[in-house]
């Protein structure tokens, strides 16, 4: 399993053609208390920087792209009555939807864990 | 750094070397360097104000002192009541009164607090207006009044359920104050100037101190473990969840007070058929909104989802309408509801509590409930 990283603070792990996809620590540090959470509908069709989700933190409201296009797979419906998860564990059980990756090459464009540090140092 | 040269321009107020030892995450706010939260953040700021304590630094607010030249406090008194709808010649020593300086058509300069202080009135004025404010006041009051803008004098507010306990370790006298009382009290050896007042919605006080002395007054009050320094962000959760207005946002120089639902702060005395009406700017359009309603109305909003639905969402009368009917002025998250929770304005005939209208929020519309204000009740030592 690999896990990469978009400049925009998303990040994703890759089990064969699928990617999970969530908000880095960083990120959910910058945008303070999540309060609500919009994902995707299962099954739609995304495209790489795309808007795919929302998250409000109690400041404003962010949107979170889609790093790569694909179709979705799986929403976490948790994110719903519990938004606050994205706060206390943003890298792991946070995670805000799957994708079934259309295109492996839109990866190469994305960093790894170290690139990221430096990215955000 | 662009953010480099915007800071280097920001104001501070006496209580900067304060916020950054304290953590506080700085950001630009009417002018002045300010802190948005601390480490908690703001949802924990919020809670612990409401639980306990909570001190704001509202430094960046404007205080003026009004004198009449005759030495009467009621000529100064009669000069402002020219300027604002409120009663100020019947307001005793020792109270203070919410208020609106008006113009010529009824709109909202900035909204004040007035305080009786026996000898001279002295004014609360937001940030953001406080300079147009004292040139408004010069305008039309200086043949009446010495205006002095206390440069000189910190503000700090602190609000809660326990702001009661930590101030009286420094002057039990506090503790007989009541709601909108004020008193000139020595805390710390500092000439301060204490109202039992806020913007919160919780009991609390407001505390003008000498800026020299302001950094070691908050230390020694955040020296009590039920005090908890909070920023901006906390304070704008608290004043929406109680229903109060914030000045360029749900009210500015287009709605008149009684659009706002601010009529409670208008008595009776200057009001068609009452001691003194009218005599103030805009008084034809307001004294006849109180007489006969307005087209339109501030109301209370609550989101029935959880999405938050934030200031400048167009509203809707359903959910599939063209043309929108209103406005979000406000809108956040109520961390003390655990929901949503907004305000705007409305035509009157939708603005009845449960009548239900759409915000429009990322392309879809979202139901609202017009509901009382406050959100939250407020705790208030009357």
């Amino acid at each position: 399993m690999t896990t990469l990283y978009t400049p925009d603070h998303e990040w994703l792990k890759i089990e064969g053609d699928v990617a999970t996809i969530g908000i880095t620590d960083y990120a959910q540090e910058q945008l303070g208390d999540v309060v609500f959470v919009e994902l995707p509908k299962v099954g739609r069709a995304v495209k790489k920087a795309e808007a795919a989700a929302v998250v409000e933190s109690v400041k404003a409201a962010s949107d979170v792209y889609a790093p790569i296009s694909g179709e979705v797979l799986e929403v976490n419906e948790t994110l719903g009555t519990e938004p606050g998860l994205v706060n206390s564990d943003a890298g792991g059980a946070a995670w805000f939807f799957k994708l079934r990756i259309a295109d492996k090459s839109e990866l190469d464009g994305l960093m790894d864990e170290a690139a990221y540090k430096t990215h955000t140092a | 750094m662009l953010a480099g040269d915007d800071t280097q321009s920001l104001k501070r107020t006496p209580l900067y070397a304060l916020h950054l030892a304290r953590g506080g995450k700085m950001v630009p706010f009417a002018g002045y360097d300010m802190p948005v939260q601390y480490a908690p953040g703001v949802l924990k700021e919020h809670l612990h104000t409401r639980n306990a304590a909570g001190l704001f630094d509202v430094s960046h607010m404007g205080q003026i002192e009004l004198r009449a030249k005759s030495g009467k406090l009621e000529d100064a008194a009669r000069a402002l009541e020219a300027l604002i709808p409120q009663d100020i010649v019947a307001l005793p020593p020792g109270r203070q009164r919410y208020a609106q300086f008006t113009n010529e058509s009824g709109g909202i300069l900035d909204d004040l607090m007035v305080t009786n202080l026996g000898d001279r009135l002295f004014l609360v004025v937001n940030a953001a207006c406080k300079d147009a404010d004292e040139a408004h006041l010069r305008a039309h009051l200086a043949d009446a009044c010495d205006i002095t803008a206390l440069t000189d004098r910190a503000l700090i507010a602190l609000q809660g359920p326990k702001a009661e306990a930590a101030l009286a370790k420094f002057c039990a006298d506090v503790a007989k104050m009541k709601f909108m009382d004020v008193a000139e009290l020595s805390l710390d050896g500092l000439a301060c100037i204490v109202s039992r007042s806020g913007y919160t919605g919780e009991d609390g006080f407001e505390i003008s101190v000498p800026a020299d002395g302001a950094e070691r007054l908050a230390t020694a009050l955040l020296d009590n473990p039920d005090v908890l320094p909070i920023g901006l962000g906390a304070r704008d959760s608290l004043r929406l969840e109680a229903g109060l207005c914030l000045y360029g946002h749900d009210i500015d120089t287009a709605t008149t007070p009684v659009e706002a639902a601010l009529n409670w702060s208008i008595q009776k005395s200057r009001r068609n058929g009452g001691a003194r009406p009218g005599g103030f700017l805009g008084a034809s359009a307001i004294l006849s909104q109180l007489d006969g309603g307005t087209a339109r109305l501030r109301v209370g909003l609550r989101p029935e989802g959880r999405a938050p639905v934030r200031e400048n969402a167009p509203l809707f009368a359903s959910a599939d309408s063209a043309e929108p009917v209103g406005t979000v002025t406000s809108g956040g998250f109520g961390p003390s509801l655990n929901a949503p929770v907004a305000m705007g304005y409305l035509p009157a005939a939708l603005a009845a509590r449960d009548a239900v209208v759409f915000a429009e929020v990322r392309g879809q519309r979202l139901p609202l409930r017009v509901a009382a204000m406050p959100f939250v009740p407020n705790t208030y030592k009357r």
